[in-house]
Formats: structure tokens, sequence, C-alpha cells
């Protein structure tokens, strides 16, 4: 078994997720390259050879150039599986391979069990169990799933470019201002979920955090209904956040949201619906209409 | 301009989800079903577009039993011209590939300049059809956008990556993208437009006349995870739980003493 173990390379260093790659690959026995689009001076720390394509010629994000790199060098060094994180690069660019090699992909992969894959569905309330069908596969993992692994420093050997894609420019970031608190630095966070029902019922939630001198914070739906700004939000996309105590209050557990919190020493969630997935990652699980529940815990921390 | 817009219809992901009884996918009786979430956002933007360039076709196109129905007439209703239902009673069997190559086959020869699709579905989330229907139409392709602006030739939007960071980018037609929730303010369909939405044009067109693509995964078993190990499950009277909850505040965390 041989991986090719697909690196990023963001914010001016290797980002930690291609560890967790390496962690996989070992978990897997398989053999293993890596590859990046990154400056030829780069150090992963990885007991193997990994090949680098010089970021200032293939840019941060240009797919086509990107996948042709990384089909070249899937001819050269024939794996059997080509492992991204399941991260806005690796779900851009894993179908894209997957469909030029007419290889099954399996997208966030969170376990795996003799070239069984263990994926979540139904926003993480349900798994399945599936193999790829075809001699190579694609995978995407899921981001904490497979423990990290750090070793010595790689063997680095550029890869050339030669492709070129006019059809798109890339212009930039644009990064969003930061007008809420670090909650990477709170040591109590209570987050507030699309249960919450309405932007009114933010202040609920907000009481609460004061009553546990902690910080307010949310998942995405609160953010996209506009009830709070971004830089309250957890997950994926927002803050990655590992408190001493969080408590999500009518937050279902969707993947993205868990992958931001379940870093959290003590968890627990208020929640009507007892199946929802944050009950998987919960020490406490209160089933409870949270605005009957919350303005009571409230009054008697106050007390 | 031809606008086509992929949607699907998805369980309402709050549901009490039951395991079928080939053990391979959900049981999908007793379930209410609604445009997945994220082609929402895909429907608004090409609605949005058609009203501002005027001269536009927009088609949905939407694969599934004949339920499916229900989501490509709210689509209709919301102000998308066309609908076109790919019959298939088995699409939850099709893997990402295959759906795809429906979608491309359907699209191959109408000359379609923008594609929306969610950038996920809830159910699957395998976040795949979008970039391997780029693949197969060999048309550029944008993912997880956040912001929309067409500009005759190309069109400028924004992708959103983690950590609150957008990549600004510009692509020219003709362009797929996936939408990613918060690109627009999806609105409802008035009434009149529900009435309107029964006399637009919607066909029908069998699986099998536009699938010819193997499985590349395959689809071993599906189950309920088992919940964390040694969680504590409170519920009963508010007042009396509130002072359990406290109490192992108290023993199991340093944060109240």
């Amino acid at each position: 078994m041989k991986a090719l173990l697909i690196g990023e390379y963001k914010n001016g260093h290797i980002d930690e997720s291609f560890y967790e790659l390496v962690g996989f690959a070992n978990k897997i026995g398989a053999s293993s390259v890596g590859f990046m689009v990154a400056p030829l001076d780069v150090k992963p720390e990885y007991d193997g050879k990994v090949y680098i394509a010089d970021i200032s010629k293939a840019k941060d994000y240009n797919p086509k150039v990107h996948k042709g790199l990384i089909l070249k060098l899937v001819e050269k060094e024939n794996p059997d599986v080509v492992v991204f994180s399941h991260s806005s690069y690796g779900w851009d660019l894993a179908p894209r391979l997957a469909a030029a090699l007419r290889a099954g992909q399996i997208s966030e992969v969170i376990d795996v069990d003799n070239g069984e894959y263990i994926v979540p569905f139904c926003n993480a309330k349900l798994r399945r169990k599936v193999k790829p069908n075809t001699p190579k596969a694609v995978l995407t993992l899921q981001s904490g799933a497979f423990a990290p692994l750090k070793n010595n420093t790689a063997q680095i050997e550029p890869f050339d470019y030669t492709e070129e894609d006019t059809n798109l420019e890339f212009q930039g970031y644009e990064v969003a201002e930061k007008t809420g608190v670090d909650l990477t630095k709170a040591e109590v966070i209570i987050s507030a979920g699309r249960g919450v029902g309405k932007k009114e019922n933010i202040e609920i939630v907000r009481s609460l955090a004061k009553a546990l001198k902690g910080e307010l914070g949310a998942s995405r739906p609160v953010v996209d209904a506009g009830w709070l700004d971004e830089s309250y939000q957890v997950g994926t996309t927002g803050q990655t956040v590992a408190p001493k105590l969080y408590i999500a209050c009518g937050i279902s557990g969707a993947i993205q949201h868990l992958v931001g919190m379940k870093k959290s020493n003590f968890i627990v969630a208020i929640n009507k619906d007892k199946d929802a997935p944050i009950a998987e990652v919960a020490d406490v699980f209160v089933a409870a209409d949270l605005l009957e529940f919350i303005p009571m815990l409230t009054s008697k921390l106050t007390k | 301009m031809n606008i086509l817009v992929c949607i699907k219809q998805v369980p309402d992901m709050e549901s009490k989800f039951k395991i079928s009884s080939d053990g391979q996918w959900y049981d999908q009786s007793d379930l209410t079903f609604k445009i997945n979430e994220y082609d929402e956002y895909a429907i608004e933007e090409a609605v949005r577009l058609k009203e501002k360039l005027g001269n536009a076709e927009v088609v949905a196109l939407s694969i599934g039993p004949e339920r499916t129905k229900e989501v490509i007439r709210k689509a209709l209703a919301i102000g998308i011209d066309k609908g076109v239902h790919v019959l298939d009673n088995d699409s939850h069997e099709k893997d990402p590939l295959q759906i795809a190559t429906i979608i491309a086959n359907y699209a191959k020869d109408k000359n379609f300049d923008i594609v929306f699709l969610g950038m996920q579905s809830q159910d699957r989330a395998s976040a795949q059809v979008g970039p391997i229907l780029s693949e197969l139409l060999g048309y550029n392709c944008v993912t997880t956008i956040v912001g929309f602006e067409h500009q005759e030739s190309k069109v400028n939007v924004k992708r959103e990556l983690e950590g609150g960071i957008k990549a600004k980018i510009s692509v020219k037609l003709p362009v797929i993208l996936t939408c990613q929730l918060g690109l627009n303010t999806v609105r409802y369909p008035t009434l009149p437009n529900i009435m309107k939405a029964k006399k637009k044009e919607l066909n029908t067109i069998n699986v099998n006349d536009l699938l010819n693509e193997q499985p590349k995964v395959v689809n071993l078993q599906a189950y309920i995870p088992e919940k964390k190990k040694g969680g504590i499950l409170l519920e009963g009277k508010a007042d009396e739980v509130a002072d359990k909850l406290i109490s192992i505040l108290k023993e199991k965390t340093q944060v109240l003493r």
C-alpha cells in the first residue's frame, strides 16, 4: 500500500493537517510520499520525501494547475491512495483529481478498518462504511480524526511545473475584521445555535455567559442569519476553541461545528433533540427546552 | 444566458433517523423532505442573476423518485423558468461520479454558461458533484462561494476558506459554482408565484437515458453511531435539572466553585 499525501501550505507555514495525513498513512501501514505547493525551502517534519511545487509559480489557488501537478506525480509514484484533508483545498481539488483518474473518492473519512472507510452522513447523525471499487482511490480526511505524526526533517524534491490556466485569476484574500473577542483564549464559552429560534433569544444565552464569566460564541446558522457577526463563530470556518467549559445551546452538532469545539475540556449540550449529534461529544446532555431551562440556570447561578 | 441549477431533495436533518431494512441507508419512509439548504442559495443566486440580466433562462434539474418534483415546483415558484426531473427511485444508491455523469449527459449539448449547485448535500455531504461535473463538462469551477458578481464573459466570486478568510477569484465562463451557506438571503415563494409555477414546464427523463457509469465507491453498511461513553443525560423538571447541572459543574470543572 502506498499513499500520496497532499499537504497544504497556508499563511506562511505548513498546515498542521499534513501531519494528520502522515498519521493516517502510518495507521493503515502504507508507505508514503508527500506533495505540497509551497516555497522550496520548507522543512516538513516527516520521515520521507516531499515533492514541492514552487508556490511562486503554481500559486496558492489554481485548481487546474495543482491538479495537473498531482496527476503527473500520480503517474511517477503510482500510489494506491491519494489523501487530502477535508478542507476548502481538499474538497475543491480531490473530486477533480478523482474524476480525472476515474477513481473512487471517499470524502470526510473519520476512521478506517481493513480497507473499509467510515464516513459520517446526515449531519453526522449516521455513519456509513464504504470502500472504493477502483484500483486507485482519492480520500479526504476529516480534520482531527487521525492523530498527527511528526518526525525527522523531510527530503525535499522540487517538482516541475509547466501548466498554466488563464481562465482563472486569483486576486488575493479578504480577511474578516475581528470585532469580537478572541475565543481561542476563553476559558468558558457559551454558544448559541439555530435552536435559540430568533435573534432576541441570543440575550438569554448572553446572560448565561455573563453569569459564568464566559464568552458568547455561536454556530454557523446564527451567523448566517445575522443574529451575531462572524467573529463569534466556532467551527471549521470560524474559530477552533478549547476552553475548560463549553456549553452548546440549541446546537445540533454539525460536523463543522464539532471540529471547532470538540477539544473543549468539558462539554455541556442543551438541546430538545436527544439524537442530535452533539450528544456524541457531550459530557452532560441536558434534554430541555432551552428558553425555559437557560433562564432558570442563569438565575440559580446569579443568586 | 443559459443557467442551470442542480438541486437535491433531502430529509429534514432534525428527523429521528432509522436505518433502512437492507442496512445500507436511512429508512426513507416517514421522513419530511425539503430542498437541500445549500441549493436554496444556488436557486436564489440564479434567480437574482436572471432578474438582473433580463434575457436569461434558468433551468432547475433534480434527480430522485417521484416526490422530487416537490422541490422542483418550489424552485419554479421562486423564479426558475423550467424544471427537469430525472426519475430515479434508487438515486440514493448512486455515487457522486454517477450523479455528476447524469447531470453532464443532460447538460452537454445545451450550452449552459453558468451551473449553480449547493457546495454539498445535507445528507451525503460529499461535496464532490460540482467539481466532478466541471471535469466531465470541461468547465471552470469554483467551490464554496459566498460572494458572486457577473461581469460580461466572467464572474467574480469570493470563495470561503477556513478561519473567516475569503479568496477573491475572477473566472471565465462557462463556469460551475458551488454555493456555501450565507451567499445571499433566500426568498420565500409568494402565493401568486406558486400559482404561476403550476403552469411552468416540468419535464421528466428516465435516469437510464442519462446514466452510463458504474459506481466507483461501494456502500457496505449504514449505522447509528454510539454516543459518548460516560456522558450524563439530564432530563426532567428545569428547576431540578439546573441544580444537578450546577453540582456536576462544581465537581468536574474548575469553572464553578
